[in-house]
This record gives C-alpha cells, structure tokens and sequence, in this order.
C-alpha cells in the first residue's frame, strides 16, 4: 500500500526500475524466441503471423517499455540530489506519470492473451496497420497502450525540466551543473517537443480503425505517407531521448573512475544541445526509400551526416578525461568505456545509412537492423548497466558484487558483438529483415546460428546481473556516503540510501563537481547554505493510481466498441462507449477530487531529522 | 490547511498571489512546458489537416459546407472571453474577489456561447450534408482537429467552473491564485489555437479554396 501512494522520487525510481526491468525482461524472451526461429533456414517455431507478432512487440516493449523506464529509474533516483533538491518539482505528477506508464505497458501486453498482439512492425506503417491487414485487435492495444505509456512520459518530462529550472541548490548555476543532471534536462526537452506528434499520430491511427476514419486510407482520400512523416518526426529524436541520458551516465562514470574533471566541459553541453536540435531536423533519413525526390534526400542525408560532429566531441572528450587519469577498471567503468568504442562502431554505421544512394542498397536488410541494435544495445543498454553498477549503492545502500560484475559484463558484450556484429554481413549479402525464414545455402545459414548463440550469450550476462542483485540484496545496507571514495557530485555527499528528505541542509554549490571541490578543500560534508530547519514534505496519495486504472478502463473500453460480443449486456456495454464513460469518469472524477483537496503535506521537524533515517 | 487558509485569509495578499510560493511559481513554469507541448499537438494537426484538406473524396469540400458568418460570430465570442479572462486576473491583482468571479463566470458564459455555435454547425453537417467523421480525408482531419479544440473548451469550461466554486468557498489564497492564473494562460492558448483555426480551416476553405 505504501508503495501504491508514494510520491517520493527514490521510491518512485525503484518502481520504474522493477516495472522497467519487468518488461525489458519480456522484450528479451520475445528477441530470443525471433533469434531462436532465425537460427537455421526455413524454421517451422513459429508462424509467420506470430514472428510478425513478436518482432512488432519486442521493438515496441524495449522501446517503450524497457530502456524508457530504466531511463526515468536513474534520473529519479539520481536526477534531484544531484542538483541538491529534496524532491522533484510535481512529486504527485511523477507519481502519476509512473502509473499511466504501467497501466499503458500492461495494457499493451493484455494483447497476448486477448486475440492477438500488434503485427504492423513497431512502426507501424499505415497500411499494414489498417484494419484491411491487421485484422485483430493487436494494432488498437498498441495504439490506445502507448497513448497512455506515453503521457507518463511526458508528464515526467515536463517534471523533470521544472525541476531542473527551479530547484537547483544555491550557487549552482547552469554550467555547474553535473553531466547527468543536463543531459535529463535536454533529454526532457526533446520529450516535450517529440512526444505530443506521436500523441496525434496514435489518435489519427486508432480513428481510422475504430471509428473509421480516413487519414490513411487510400481510398477516402487519405496518405500512408503521412503516418511515416508523423511517425518519424516523433520517432528519430526517440532515439536522441535514449541515447543523451546514456551519454550523461559515461560522462559522470569515466570521469569518477578516472579522478579527473570531465574534459570540455562546456563543449559537452553545447554538443548535448547541438545533437538535440539535429535530431529534431533528420527525421525523413528514415524515409529516403520512400520516394521524396533527390532534393528532400540530399538534404536529410547532409542533416543527418553533421550529427557525427557534435558526437565525435563527445567521444573524443571521454578519451581525454581518461587520458592520464587514474582509471579504476570496476564494472560501472568496464560497461562505461566498453560503450565508447561500441557506440563508435554504431555511429559509423550510421554515417553510411545516412548517405542516400547507400541506403537504397542497406534499406530494410540486417544491416538496418545491426545498425540501430549498436546504438540502442551497445550504446544505451551498456550505458544503462553502468548507471546502475554506478548508482546502486546510492539507491539500495549495497555495492553489487564486481567478481560477478566483470564476468556479467564479458558476457553480455561477447554476446553482443557475436550477435549483432555478424548481422552488418548477414544485411550487405542480402538478408532482408522482417521476413520469419530464409532458404538454405544462401551464405546465411552459419551466421544466423552464430547470431543466435550470441543472444543467448547476452541473455546469460543479463540472468548474471539478476543474481548478482538477488545475492547482494541478501548483504545488510551499509555502505557510506561516497562508497567510490572519488565520488564528484552531490549525492555523494549524503547517506546511501539517502533519507526521506534527502538533504537535511541544501548545500552551498562552489563550482563544478561541488562534492569533490570541497573534499579538495579538506572538508568533510558540503557547506550547508540554510540553518536546520522544519522540512516541508508532500503527502502520499492513491489518486494518481486511481487515475491510471480509470486511463486503463476506458482504453479498454474504446478498442471493443464495435465488437460484437454474443452478449446482449456485453454489447450494450461496450457498443454504447458506457465503459469508456466509467473510465473516463474515474479519470476525471479523482482529477476533481484532487484539486478540491489541496494538499498541505507535513513537515519533518529539527528533532525529528536525524531519527528519520534511511528507507528503502 | 483549514488554519493556513484562515491565515491568509486575515492578512493581505501580495500582489502578484500566483507567484508568492515555489509550489505556484512552479506551477506556472510547469504550465508553460505543457503549452508547449500542446502547442506541438495542435502543429501536427494543422500539418495532417493541411495535407488532406482537398482530399474531399464523394464528399463536399469546405467551400460547399463553411458558413462564415458563424464562424466569425463564435470567433469574436472567443476572443472576447480572452479580454473577459484578462480581466478576472486584474480583479485578482486588485485582490477584488467578487470581481474576480463574475467576469470568470462572464468567461464561462462566452465559452458555453462558443460551444453552443460548434455544436450547432456539426449537427448541421451531419445532417443536412451528411459530412461525418467517415466521409472523406478531408472530414477525418476536420473533425479531429475542429473537434479537439472543441475538447479543449469543454475541458477548459469545467475547469474554470471548478475553480469558481473553489474561490466561492475558500477565498483568494495564495493556493487558489496559482490555478486561476495557470487556467487563464491555458484559455487564451485555447484562444489562440482558434484563431489559426479559423484562419487555416476556415478561410483558407471558403475564401482561397
């Protein structure tokens, strides 16, 4: 129960983390069993309908419902004692954007086990998903599921730049704040900006096929292209909105585990800034095929390529911080400099897609699909791994074990690279993907076993890292403050886990790596900014829960107005939008109850502060 | 709270009440980042109605059906619920709270005026033209787009009656300012979604074609 009310930000990220963790775990079983029907020629494993069922659900799910919330997990943990705050700006809104997420996540999933799940690819691509080829219900629970998975989203976003606007401690300035701490920042922006196009496009797809609409349909004067430019616009910053919060958590771990000031860096933030704006300008890279004309293709090919400029900084900033430092190689570092050169490997490939007249030759083969798993895998899944190698003693007050770390971190990257770096060969000799099977004797059959062996592989370094968590949350909570001993920045400078109202002063920020400035200086703690003093606290509530299953009631409700149910009471229900009314209602009913009851909070008073101590 | 609001209600408020606590002051910027967001949705449904706004397919196109006249009339309504708007946060600055609720009822009354008109011309279309949701590429972006403006003024009437009763009950506060100054920044953004409305849908389909 306690759980359910929360608005504790440290609370709130161990949810997303288990939630997060929960369905990276189902998008992994569904790369395995694609991996498995792939691993020798004309597989009988699974069917055609259900390989289209299980890739269109393993991109979406890793997307969306996996690395996106294992995002919002670092950055809610992480996010407001690095700027010195005691929580965020919205505590009952980031409850809420947890739950919409959950309820969305769940309700996508319910697809499995109710005729059917999505089939169009996790693009979706009008007319695949119209109701003329996606029969089943599958393409309505992807678009209503996400709809409500996405507005968690936002809702964190436009939290997370709020609080990063006002809540910064004293002195803390916008160039001294910590790498993690803007790329959150920037990374919330691109949300903002990206999110509510795929919000349209979602509603634009589910009117089609509910309440048969036209926008993509040909024959009323509708244009699948634009799903595709919709998509996209929203689609190519997705990948930016991974990517940047990766970026953050490599620069914050090199520069620990290397005792040295990250290099460049104002150069860091601009090029943090550059990349955002670009990703916002190259969304029809994914379009070259479609027929846009030379003009259109030269220039998003040229948008696309300058990308690398902003991203060479950044690596060769890495390098730099590294070069001459004191490297400790544990395993938040390991994953960390393993990241460099596996995001270089996927950005170079990159460069090659996005030269036109090359795409027409890579287009839709494995070598797309080798491409974007070395950016999101290689370079947001080792960046993620790092992250909480890094931080979970701050969250949990343990420090995991790094014997079985480093041999969780050779596996997975082996299996990495034997997976996916043989598939660049697989797409140049001509493997198409998307297709459920291949003939014999084509020049694919050894490299596909090999790319299956390697998916395994990565799902040991995954299981690895599981039990690693199981056998270390067994030890008893007890690390101190800075467990690195060469932590930099702010949360290290208070208890792991940190208390309830995280600093019992907010600190005095002097420059850049505050924590580490003051250790330099000699000094134990930071200097408090503000005398002890009574801590204002928000109160728990079940409202953004309520709100979320009313969310998940009238999603429900929408997707079967037409069915016919064989019920005369089912179909009155249903067919009369009576049950997207209920939902709706709940919706809407706890927003009145919420605003009616203002919510005063408590407050932890001076005596009370230090017995108030580490939870969680 | 009860003795919070009894507090307030003794001493005078600042005279920006809205922006006297981090919790308002966060609420406005929040707000801003919403609109901004808001101001992306409604982009992307200007771009999808722009693309398939001669896709009339069997149906009528917008010179057939539009009716300038009305639609001029419930834009000058709108507008006015702006300037009516405008004037309850001066009352508000001034600390008049009767002031304060009338011209926010006066708002709500021009909003339910808006609505009325909106709901009569669908009705007209459906009926008279047979012009639904199914009809045409053209009909799909219209309503979608006409209609979730519409959404917003509904949303935007409960909301402000909301707040009516709340202010009626509690008082000006220094918690109830902020939610009166962030739904009047969400009613003129509400306004001026409809200006490029009536400019986009409106007279770019009756008078250009």
């Amino acid at each position: 129960m306690d759980w359910l009310t929360t608005v504790d930000h440290k609370k709130i990220a161990i949810l997303y983390l288990i939630a997060g963790g929960f369905f990276f775990g189902i998008g992994g079983i569904e790369a395995l069993l694609i991996r498995v029907q792939l691993w020798k020629p004309m597989n009988t494993f699974v069917t055609a309908q259900q390989f289209n069922e299980l890739i269109t659900m393993h991109g979406t799910t890793m997307i969306f419902l996996g690395v996106m919330p294992i995002i919002f997990a670092i950055m809610n943990a992480v996010i407001p004692l690095q700027i010195g705050a005691r929580d965020v700006a919205f505590p009952f809104l980031n409850s809420l954007g947890f739950w919409t997420f959950l309820f969305g996540g769940l309700l996508l999933n319910l697809s499995w086990f109710m005729g059917g799940a999505p089939d169009g690819g996790w693009t979706a691509y009008a007319p695949l998903s119209s109701t003329t080829y996606s029969t089943t219900h599958g393409v309505d629970f992807y678009t209503i599921g996400l709809q409500i998975a996405g507005l968690g989203t936002l809702i964190g976003g436009i939290n997370f730049l709020a609080t990063i606007i006002t809540m910064r401690a004293p002195g803390m300035s916008f160039m001294r704040m910590p790498m993690f701490t803007w790329t959150t920042f920037v990374t919330s922006a691109m949300i903002l900006f990206a999110f509510p196009a795929i919000t349209v496009g979602l509603v634009l797809l589910s009117f089609d096929r509910i309440l048969g609409a036209n926008f993509f349909n040909v024959a009323g004067g509708g244009n699948p292209v634009l799903w595709q430019h919709i998509f996209w616009i929203f689609g190519h910053p997705e990948v930016y909105i991974l990517i940047l919060p990766a970026f953050g958590i490599i620069s914050e771990v090199v520069s620990t585990f290397s005792r040295k000031r990250l290099f460049g860096y104002s150069s860091m933030v601009f090029a943090t800034i550059l990349i955002a704006f670009l990703g916002f300008m190259v969304w029809a890279h994914h379009m070259f095929t479609t027929g846009m004309g030379p003009v259109a293709n030269a220039l998003f090919a040229i948008a696309t390529m300058l990308i690398a400029v902003p991203t060479g900084i950044k690596i060769f900033n890495w390098l730099f911080t590294m070069w001459g430092g004191q490297i400790t190689f544990n395993t938040a570092n390991l994953f960390a400099i393993g990241f460099i050169p596996t995001f270089v490997m996927g950005g170079v490939t990159g460069v090659m897609l996005g030269s036109a007249p090359a795409d027409y030759q890579f287009h839709d083969t494995y070598f797309v699909v080798a491409h974007f798993h070395y950016v999101i895998v290689g370079g947001l899944v080792l960046g993620l791994f790092s992250g909480l190698h890094y931080w979970w003693p701050k969250m949990f007050g343990r420090v995991l074990n790094e014997t079985l770390g480093k041999i969780e971190f050779w596996t997975f990257i082996i299996g990495f690279h034997l997976t996916f770096f043989l598939q660049h060969f697989l797409g140049l000799v001509g493997m198409q993907r998307r297709v459920f099977t291949y003939l014999p004797n084509q020049g694919f059959d050894l490299m596909n076993m090999l790319s299956t062996v390697g998916a395994f592989l990565m799902g040991v370094g995954v299981i690895l890292f599981l039990v690693n968590v199981v056998i270390t949350a067994r030890k008893p909570v007890g690390v101190e403050n800075d467990p690195w001993g060469d932590g930099r920045t702010l949360e290290w400078a208070i208890p792991s886990p940190p208390p309830e109202y995280n600093f019992k002063q907010l600190p005095l920020v002097r420059g850049i790596d505050a924590y580490w400035k003051e250790k330099m200086a000699g000094n134990k703690e930071m200097t408090p900014a503000e005398p002890v003093g009574s801590i204002h606290m928000p109160s728990p509530t079940i409202i953004p829960f309520v709100m979320s299953v009313g969310l998940f009631i009238a999603g429900l409700g929408f997707m079967f107005t037409t069915d016919d149910f064989g019920n005369s009471f089912l179909n009155f229900l249903f067919n009369n939008y009576i049950v997207v009314i209920i939902g709706l209602g709940i919706t809407f009913g706890s927003m009145i109850v919420h605003s009616l009851y203002d919510d005063a909070g408590w407050h932890i008073e001076p005596e009370e502060i230090d017995g108030k101590g580490a939870e969680a | 709270m009860t003795t919070l609001h009894a507090e307030q209600a003794t001493n005078k408020l600042p005279h920006e009440p809205e922006k006297a606590t981090l919790e308002g002051r966060n609420k406005i910027l929040g707000f801003w980042l919403f609109l901004a967001g808001e101001a992306v949705l409604f982009g992307t449904l200007f771009a999808t109605f722009l693309t398939l706004r001669n896709q009339v397919a069997d149906g009528p196109s917008a010179s057939e059906l539009f009716s300038l006249p009305i639609t001029a009339v419930a834009t000058l309504i709108l507008l006015v619920s702006s300037l009516t708007s405008v004037f309850s946060i001066q009352a508000m600055h001034r600390g008049n709270v009767k002031s304060l609720l009338t011209w926010l009822t006066v708002t709500v009354l021009l909003g339910l005026g808006f609505l009325g008109l909106e709901i009569y011309e669908f009705y007209e279309y459906v009926t008279h033209y047979g012009y639904g949701m199914t009809t045409s590429a053209f009909s799909s972006s219209f309503y979608t787009l006409v209609g979730f403006h519409g959404a917003h003024v509904i949303f935007g009437i409960c909301w402000i009656s909301l707040l009516i009763g709340q202010v009626a009950r509690k008082g000006l506060t220094v918690v109830t300012a902020p939610k009166i100054y962030v739904s009047a920044m969400y009613w003129h953004f509400v306004d001026v979604v409809w200006v490029f409305v009536f400019t986009v849908v409106y007279l770019l389909g009756k008078v250009v074609g």
